[in-house]
Formats: structure tokens, C-alpha cells, sequence
């Protein structure tokens, strides 16, 4: 009796993860398509952070707790809030769009889907493990303890880069401009004049 | 049907296309920067997929190298970010247009 109800609820417990793993994959794949068929490039940044989100919730579900923490906050919260700061600051109407020519559409849409037929083709056929780690739990401790000890030269690293990074952003944002206001006052059109002259 | 490392690994295929996908058809540098993102991600579904069902050493503790790389992952995503949108901006300042058609002479 008692190993009855361990087996239904070990069974319920699938039939939780599938059908959480089915939402959340089908959330981030339809999202991610609307990615590459959107033409409005604010409709395209939405469609990234549910992409984003449901990633986030994937990872949930490979008990990756920290990494679906940091998945919401860093990419959905920092990197996502980016890049619409980049689209309003790029566009001069929010809705400004290019289209892609026919043969470009035809060429990448045939190329991709050879690739994805291929991989899908290579998973399906390779034998994978079954089972997944038995007690499957990666505590933040002990992912914290990775970073600094056998990671803490990568972790350094990526503490340089970053700094360096910051420092690249804020000098290539900001330091031309002011350096064109102080030679010429001209903007937009004439400036881009200006370079042509230069270059020819 | 019980959920598998197959699914996962599919599911980052699909992510890879529609980022490679991304980058062929969009031509605002800011989309191709988007599908940059969406191939980082699907390169980190696996990594974090591969990790969860790999088998630790002989110890029994979880291995975690899947997982640390997948946060360095996602800090080297956040840095490109930044650099190129602050290359965009620039360009946009000098060219008043973020068309990556347009960007031919970006030298200089």
C-alpha cells in the first residue's frame, strides 16, 4: 500500500515536471520565434524577455535555482533594460522597421532549417542518459564555493572584464560626441558631411 | 512520457536557429544583438541540462561545472551587451541610422 502511493506520487510528480516543462518550453520557443518573424523591433524585445523568462523557469526545473535567480535579474532585468534603452535611443520613431529582402528570407530560412533538422536529427538518434543525478540538489554554498576555489581564476577574470568593459561602454558612448561638440557645434547631417569630406 | 535530457537539448537547438535566424534577417544591429542573446541562451539550456545529468566523481557530491559556466556565461552576455550598444550609439551619433547595410565605413 505504502509503495503504491510512493509510486503515484513519484508519477504525479512526472506528470508535474512535463507538463511544466511543456509550458515553459513552448512559452520560450513561441517566443522566441516571434523573435525572428517580428518586423517591429519593440515587439521583438518583448518577445525576447518571455523567451528570457521562460528559460528562467527551464532552469527551475533542472533545480538550477541560483542560475534561474540570476537568469530573471541579470538578462531579464539588466541586459533586457539595455537593450530597449538602445532601441529608444537608435530609432527616431519607435516603430521604424527594415525589411529583409525575398532572397535573404529564402537563403536563411533554408539554411536554418537544415541546421535545426540536423541537430534535431543528431539528439534524437544519440543515446542519452536516462537518469538524471539521484538527490539532484546544487546548493548555493557549494556553487559559491566552485567560484572561489576551483573558478577563481575565470572569476577574476570576468571581474577585469568587466571593469574593463565599463570603462570601453562609458568612453565609446560619450567621448567622441563631446569631442565633436568642442571642434564643430554641427550635428546630425552636416558632422556626417564633415566626415565624408575627411575621408575622401 | 517522462521528460528527458532529449527535450532540453531540442528545445536549445530551436533557440540556436531562431538566434541564427535573428542575426540573417534583421538588419537594426540592435535585433542582431537579440539573437546573439537568444543563441547565449540556448548554449546555456544545455550547459545547465548537460549538468544536471551528468554523474558526479566518485565522492556523490553534484558536479557544478556546467552551472558555473553558465554563469560566466551570462556575464560575458551582459558585457557584449554593453560594448555593443554603446558602439551602436556612437554609430547612430555619426551616421544617424543603426542600418547595418549602411555600416560599411565604420572605420575611423
Amino acid at each position: 500500500m505504502n509503495l503504491l502511493a510512493d509510486i503515484t506520487a513519484s508519477q504525479q510528480a512526472d506528470v508535474t515536471s512535463a507538463v511544466l516543462f511543456y509550458v515553459f518550453a513552448v512559452m520560450s520557443a513561441a517566443s522566441a520565434l516571434g523573435v525572428v518573424l517580428s518586423r517591429n523591433i519593440v515587439r521583438t524585445a518583448v518577445c525576447l524577455l518571455f523567451t528570457l523568462v521562460g528559460v528562467g523557469g527551464l532552469y527551475f526545473l533542472l533545480n538550477a535555482e541560483f542560475l534561474a535567480a540570476v537568469q530573471l535579474v541579470v538578462y531579464a532585468g539588466g541586459t533586457l533594460i539595455l537593450i530597449i534603452f538602445g532601441v529608444m535611443l537608435t530609432s527616431k520613431s519607435p516603430f521604424s522597421r527594415f525589411e529583409p529582402k525575398l532572397v535573404e528570407v529564402i537563403i536563411a530560412l533554408s539554411i536554418n532549417l537544415v541546421l535545426l533538422i540536423a541537430l534535431v536529427a543528431g539528439i534524437w538518434s544519440t543515446q542519452f542518459r536516462k537518469q538524471a543525478f539521484e538527490g539532484g540538489q546544487y546548493p548555493m554554498d557549494k556553487l559559491g564555493q566552485a567560484l572561489l576555489g576551483d573558478f577563481l581564476v575565470p572569476f577574476e577574470l570576468a571581474s577585469v572584464l568587466l571593469l574593463a568593459v565599463m570603462i570601453g561602454a562609458a568612453y565609446l558612448a560619450k567621448g567622441r560626441r563631446r569631442e565633436e561638440g568642442e571642434s564643430t557645434p554641427a550635428v546630425g547631417g552636416t558632422s556626417m558631411s564633415r566626415r565624408a569630406r575627411e575621408w575622401s | 512520457m517522462a521528460i528527458g535530457l532529449n527535450h532540453f537539448l531540442i528545445l536549445g537547438a530551436f533557440l540556436f536557429v531562431c538566434g541564427i535566424a535573428t542575426m540573417m534577417l534583421k538588419r537594426n544591429a540592435i535585433g542582431i544583438l537579440m539573437g546573439v542573446e537568444l543563441v547565449l541562451n540556448a548554449a546555456n539550456v544545455n550547459l545547465v541540462a548537460f549538468n544536471r545529468y551528468a554523474h558526479g566523481g566518485s565522492t556523490g557530491s553534484p558536479l557544478l561545472t556546467g552551472q558555473v559556466f553558465a554563469v560566466f556565461v551570462i556575464v560575458l552576455a551582459a558585457a557584449e551587451a554593453a560594448v555593443a550598444l554603446a558602439i551602436f550609439l556612437n554609430f547612430y551619433n555619426n551616421f544617424s541610422t543603426i542600418d547595418v547595410e549602411r555600416a560599411q565605413n565604420l572605420k575611423g
